[in-house]
């Protein structure tokens, strides 16, 4: 009697392995967490290490223009000028063209035409972006070059091939929150007399605003971190762009070239650190602007 | 203007954005296979690249390119699971969860170099491992845990509730009813995400220059003793992948024959990706009909 009683009493082995089981997987979202924070404490040691470590200030970093780090000129303001030029250009170009493919998807051709779409998008995300530097280099650069004269490196350049690579993030987006206006509003739209583009405009487009505006930080996080296929095209010279094809640096592209040439420890190398933490805040504000363009939208 | 003209005007214009969309992939696509596929050979498959002369191949490339994406998915794969399960099954609603989420978002809007860059700092400075197909992989891992997670996560939600209350009336603990019932159901949508998740991690350079290295090392693929440095299977050796190599042959710009090299290379990994897509999609559908019996 004892015995099954003990037997009883006892957690059973399926027990023992729900709690092995459950274990595994709180370890695992814990393993993630854990790693978020250490790459935002590292990248933030690191990235004070100038101003806590060499004594440089942060507004000479944020606003000077002389990027030299060797002879302790820190001035990261040309390279955050054109990493915002070629974000908000590329975001500029990519809109128009991802609300247009978003709409034939939703609106005009829900069944066949929204499928195909669907395919080219989902390959576009797969393309690597060395193959679009690749192609910015062998096409984009020639032809700024023929077009507005000078080396054709430069924003321009840069804007271009960020508009292909942002197009898709942007495109797949909208699509979600024009999906999410509800039917009647475009029942109730039509059944007014209104036509199909009114209805577009007026209408649906109106709340799908929220929507729309997340998919375009969305966009714009991913073209201002993107390293390599900038780097090909932008020309890597850290001065103030003078106009959109004079070659330039972005903070990735200053990072990407830089990091191997210095030394761990060093004035040049901690400057670079600053440019990474810089990357790191702008990303989580890109984060930051989304939540808060959703908590808008709820209470709308 | 009146309201019939701009409707005519404006879907003109919809359908000609489009067009210039579907246009600008298969110009891409084209064009890198018009370009690159020219130069593929045997001999540029099996030779191994050269520093400064012409007629160099990609063995090594596109070896390390396939070992780093098997060691990437080894170490990703059950993290992701782990933390799936957890999202779908587990998670209670309350701000931890919520904090956990966020986590993972930011982890996925990160830009690649910064953690390639974080990689660099803990794995080949810290560590002091150098630069290795390892400090590459784990890198990588980071990279690509978020979207693997989601992904999972979004597939085990998709099974209907139905199932997983049919495994507790049976009296089957949770995670039995997870392992046993749930999984199995989700798996055509894993096996998706994780095949399209090899075509990112396949095609990912950023944060591979600093971790895995921008060399490519003389490699023994007779050598089966993964401690040997001039062994294939060695996990701590330097390894440059096939974007990486695109990357530093247009970089640098040493190579005399920069177009075969970076074109034929292109070709190669479009090619490897676009196999990655196609099957992922007709896989998942197949998957998804057997074990649904839907056909």
């Amino acid at each position: 009697m004892d015995e099954i009683k003990d037997r009883l009493l006892k957690p059973s082995k399926a027990t023992h392995e729900d709690q092995r089981g459950k274990f595994i997987s709180y370890l695992s979202i814990g393993l993630i967490a854990v790693l978020v924070i250490s790459i935002l404490v590292f990248i933030t040691i690191h990235g004070l290490a100038m101003f806590t470590q060499n004594g440089m200030k942060i507004s000479d970093f944020l606003f000077k223009t002389d990027w030299n780090p060797g002879k302790k000129l820190i001035g990261a303001l040309p390279m955050i000028v054109t990493s915002f030029g070629v974000t908000l250009l590329s975001a500029l170009i990519a809109t128009p063209f991802a609300i247009a493919v978003a709409l034939f998807m939703t609106e005009f051709a829900p069944k066949r035409g929204a499928k195909f779409l669907q395919v080219i998008i989902e390959l576009l995300v797969g393309i690597p972006s060395v193959i679009y530097g690749l192609i910015g280099l062998a096409i984009v650069v020639p032809a700024v070059r023929t077009i507005y004269g000078g080396t054709g490196f430069g924003i321009l350049a840069g804007a271009i091939v960020l508009f292909v690579m942002v197009l898709p993030t942007i495109t797949s987006l909208t699509v979600d929150s024009l999906k999410a206006v509800p039917r009647h509003y475009r029942q109730a739209s039509l059944a007014l007399g209104a036509t199909r583009w009114q209805t577009i405009y007026k209408v649906i487009l109106r709340a799908a605003t929220p929507g729309i505006l997340t998919a375009v930080v969305f966009g714009m996080a991913r073209a201002f971190g993107e390293a390599l296929a900038v780097q090909m095209v932008i020309g890597n010279a850290a001065m103030l762009p003078q106009n959109l094809t004079s070659p330039s640096a972005t903070l990735t592209s200053q990072l990407t070239m830089g990091i191997g040439n210095t030394i761990m420890g060093t004035l040049p190398n901690n400057a670079l650190w600053s440019l990474a933490l810089l990357l790191l805040i702008m990303s989580l504000v890109f984060n930051l602007v989304v939540k808060l363009i959703a908590r808008k939208g709820r209470i709308k | 203007m009146n309201a019939k003209r701009s409707d005519h005007l404006a879907t003109g214009l919809i359908y000609t954005f489009v067009a210039i969309v579907v246009l600008i992939l298969f110009g891409l696509i084209g064009y890198i296979l018009v370009s690159g596929v020219p130069h593929l050979s045997w001999h540029f498959l099996t030779t191994p690249s050269k520093a400064f002369a012409a007629g160099g191949g990609i063995r090594d490339q596109l070896f390390n390119s396939l070992y780093l994406l098997i060691l990437t998915l080894i170490i990703s794969f059950p993290i992701a699971l782990g933390a799936g399960i957890y999202l779908a099954e587990y998670a209670p609603d309350n701000w931890v969860t919520s904090v956990m989420r966020t986590a993972i978002e930011v982890l996925s809007s990160l830009p690649s170099v910064v953690v390639g860059l974080f990689g660099y700092l803990l794995f080949v400075i810290q560590f002091q491992m150098g630069f290795s197909i390892l400090a590459g992989a784990i890198a990588l891992t980071f990279f690509n845990l978020p979207l693997l997670t989601r992904n999972i996560e979004t597939s085990l939600s998709a099974v209907p509730n139905l199932q997983r209350e049919a495994g507790i009336a049976l009296g089957l603990s949770s995670w039995k009813t997870t392992t046993g019932i749930i999984l199995p159901a989700a798996v055509p949508g894993i096996l998706t995400g994780v095949i399209l998740s090899a075509g990112r991690v396949f095609g990912e350079a950023a944060a591979l220059i600093y971790t895995a290295g921008q060399s490519a090392p003389v490699l023994n693929y007779g050598n089966w003793n993964a401690f040997d440095p001039n062994s294939f299977l060695n996990p701590l050796r330097p390894a440059e992948t096939l974007a990486v190599h695109i990357w530093k042959v247009n970089a640098e710009g040493i190579v005399p024959d920069i177009d075969a090299v970076s074109n034929g290379t292109a070709a190669v990994l479009i090619i490897v990706i676009l196999i990655f897509n196609i099957s992922a999609r007709m896989l998942g559908n197949r998957l998804y009909n057997k074990l649904t019996s839907s056909k």
